[in-house]
């Protein structure tokens, strides 16, 4: 609450911070600012020695490799549901990288701009086992644990309305909360985008004694986003997400990259790592600004396997998340 | 320029010059905010107010739908903040003056612990005590299949406190008659019960006598009229209770905490006040007579109260303002339902914070207000 205020009195007061130049502003300061979740595995949490790591973190780490030409250069801010959008605004943050749903509200009314999706998800349900739940449609009556300020809340009024059922919903202002109320009873049901309930799943003593229902209740397109009016700074960020796609597709990993560089002979990856044209200069930054990020972070299937993949304790399959030519959506813009 | 040399003159064109220059300074903002969140292609303005909000409320004292506006939702979230507020200042007072009175016992166990209770309950942030009492109350409850059951029509599990809800028929309005009755009863018996004891220096168990009346009228009425009042039993049904009344472990929690929190600075004031009251008057009350408690009830609290109330009000205040951070627990108040789910709904933070801002500063000026008025009355008036 009181950094709710505070963030408003900044913006109230300092709004003139920032209206343009981020890139500038970025490379000034020398650090990328950017918005994380406060922790959700998979996606951004900090370990025991304080090292972000995540699906989003690693997308914050290539916008600094990209901007900055190092991928440590960034200042992580852990950010609820409900301050992220002001802290975006009010420039307390560059970018904002939080498992955040691109809706058509809050791409036409906040100011903002969604730079693309990093994550295609959908909210889903989580139960204990013992209920012997099989489908959403049984879910008549049940409490529901879920974080406040999210679209979260309006698909489950949406969902249960469509279907003539009932529902409490208590909610929480940070994961961490919904959890704990719901591992220890407080409500029979978790729900969540589904890479939400399979993070909270870890957090279980035996996880295996949760299921996560067959239902998806929503499209949850997950994305970075940006302030609007800032149209280079959009560019550079749709095109951070756009390379480590492309890199994927093309078969360029964090291994390969500085020979891909050297010697392919496919005119797109000597466009998209520098060797060609001048796709960086386009957006200003280094020529082979993407090569750094490739080389830093890895493509995005190196991302996606190493924090959410099958063998993490997520266990997320790649599902829609897979390059569209095998089958997933992941589409990416040409580089030419 | 001599006009300047004149003190009140000064003085006053001081002053207007601080107006001029705050009123500029304000002008700044707005119009610099205004300016950017335009240029920013932020939307702004109140037509938000009537748009439907699209979630659900747990807990409202008044029909609310997901179709409902967030006009809607700013009622619901006022209201529940408003009746938390109103049994956590009944709650701390009660527990405020008792802890109070016993902090100043000859007694040493019970002067201890209640030294103890104040210096503990005080010196912790209410945020973290409204979490413990939160985590204590959830940990330490049943789940919902093997709730501790009293009587079979109160439950207790992890989902709150269940019991039977009473239903008014048709005849019931005799019963509200009766509790009328009695209190008016009650004035003429405490009433006479003066006049007795100036007239032949008799004591009348006053508070018995009535306490008697108020349980016994609207309970004979009750029988009379054919038992106007059905209970609504709270049943086990699929997932949850279904049935009856609740209070959720949200409420519980933000209240318990509430009012602990508060009644240890109450009980200091009540302390404080008894402090306060000079020691000849106990030992005058002493040498006529009464009895340790007589003295206590009819000589002492009377004039502590005097003292005590103006820094209660301040507790009150602070009790309804503190009620705020249920956000960290998800009770559907003010600052969760409306500066929370409707904020981000929206995405409208300046208006919502600024009318979240005003409705506490009005509600905080009403109490304070109705609070002065009963503490002036209170005053020691000079004749």
């Amino acid at each position: 609450m009181s950094s709710m205020i505070k963030i408003s009195i900044v913006a109230a007061l300092f709004a003139t911070v920032a209206t343009a130049g981020t890139l500038d502003d970025v490379k000034k300061a020398g650090v990328l600012k950017c918005g994380v979740s406060t922790g959700l595995p998979g996606f951004a949490e900090a370990d025991k020695k304080g090292n972000w790591k995540g699906l989003d973190v690693d997308y914050c780490k290539a916008m600094a490799a990209v901007v900055l030409g190092d991928s440590t250069k960034v200042k992580y801010v852990p950010l609820n549901a409900k301050e992220r959008f002001t802290a975006l605004q009010s420039g307390e943050i560059d970018v904002l990288a939080r498992n955040t749903t691109w809706t058509n509200t809050r791409d036409t009314t906040l100011g903002l701009n969604f730079a693309g999706v990093n994550y295609y998800d959908g909210q889903g349900f989580m139960v204990p086992k013992k209920l012997g739940v099989k489908s959403a449609k049984e879910l008549d009556g049940a409490t529901l644990c879920i974080q406040a300020g999210t679209t979260t809340e309006m698909n489950l009024a949406d969902y249960f309305k469509t279907n003539g059922m009932k529902y409490k919903a208590i909610t929480f202002d940070t994961n961490e909360q919904v959890d704990k109320a719901f591992f220890s009873g407080r409500c029979d049901i978790l729900t969540t985008d589904q890479s939400g309930l399979y993070a909270a799943r870890t957090k279980a003593s035996d996880p295996s004694n949760y299921v996560i229902l067959p239902e998806i209740i929503s499209k949850e397109p997950l994305g970075p986003v940006v302030r609007q009016g800032d149209d280079q700074w959009f560019n550079i960020a749709k095109w951070t997400l756009n390379a480590l796609i492309t890199a994927e597709e093309k078969g360029v990993t964090s291994k390969n990259v500085d020979e891909m560089a050297k010697s392919s002979k496919d005119p797109e990856i000597q466009r998209l790592l520098g060797a060609e044209g001048t796709m960086g200069k386009n957006v200003g930054v280094d020529a082979d600004a993407y090569k750094k990020a490739i080389k830093q972070v890895g493509n995005y299937g190196e991302i996606f396997e190493r924090n959410v993949g099958v063998n993490t304790p997520l266990k997320i399959k790649r599902g829609l998340n897979q390059i569209w030519s095998k089958g997933g959506m992941l589409y990416s813009p040409p580089f030419r | 320029m001599r006009f300047l040399r004149d003190e009140k003159i000064r003085s006053i064109l001081y002053q207007l010059l601080t107006i001029v220059l705050f009123s500029l300074f304000v002008l700044y903002i707005a119009q610099n905010t205004a300016h950017n969140i335009e240029s920013r292609g932020i939307k702004s303005g109140f037509d938000f107010l009537n748009h439907s909000s699209g979630f659900d409320i747990t807990e409202s004292p008044i029909s609310y739908a997901s179709t409902d506006s967030h006009w809607r939702v700013f009622l619901v979230g006022l209201l529940n903040t408003l009746i938390v507020s109103f049994y956590g200042i009944i709650l701390a007072t009660i527990l405020g003056i008792f802890i109070g009175v016993a902090r100043l016992s000859k007694n040493w166990i019970v002067k201890t612990l209640a030294t103890s209770y104040i210096e503990l309950f005080r010196n912790i942030p209410i945020l973290l005590q409204i979490l413990f009492w939160y985590n204590v109350v959830l940990a330490a409850m049943p789940s919902v299949r093997n709730s501790y059951s009293f009587f079979d029509s109160f439950f207790i599990n992890q989902r709150g406190l269940f019991f039977p809800k009473a239903i008014f028929l048709e005849n019931a309005w005799i019963i509200g008659l009766g509790i009328i009755g009695a209190i008016v009863l009650g004035w003429f018996v405490k009433k006479s019960a003066k006049k007795r004891l100036d007239e032949h220096g008799k004591e009348t168990p006053v508070f018995t006598i009535n306490l008697a009346l108020f349980i016994l009228i609207p309970l004979a009425l009750y029988y009379i009229s054919g038992r106007p009042i059905n209970f609504e039993m709270p049943e086990f049904h699929g997932f949850n209770f279904k049935g009856g009344s609740t209070f959720t472990p949200e409420f519980l929690a933000l209240l318990l905490a509430l009012s602990v929190y508060t009644s240890s600075y109450i009980a200091e004031a009540i302390r404080s006040g008894i402090e306060a009251v000079n020691k000849g008057q106990k030992e005058a009350a002493t040498s006529l007579g009464l009895s340790p408690m007589q003295s206590l009830k009819l000589v002492v609290l009377p004039q502590a109260i005097r003292v005590s109330i103006p820094p209660i009000i301040n507790q009150y205040l602070n009790l309804i303002k503190n009620s705020s951070l249920a956000a960290a627990i998800g009770f559907p108040e003010l600052v969760t339902v409306f500066a929370g789910t409707s904020l981000n709904v929206t995405g409208q933070a300046l208006e919502i914070i600024a009318i979240t801002m005003l409705t506490y500063l009005i509600i905080s000026l009403i109490v304070s207000f109705i609070l002065n008025v009963i503490n002036k009355k209170l005053q020691i008036k000079e004749r």
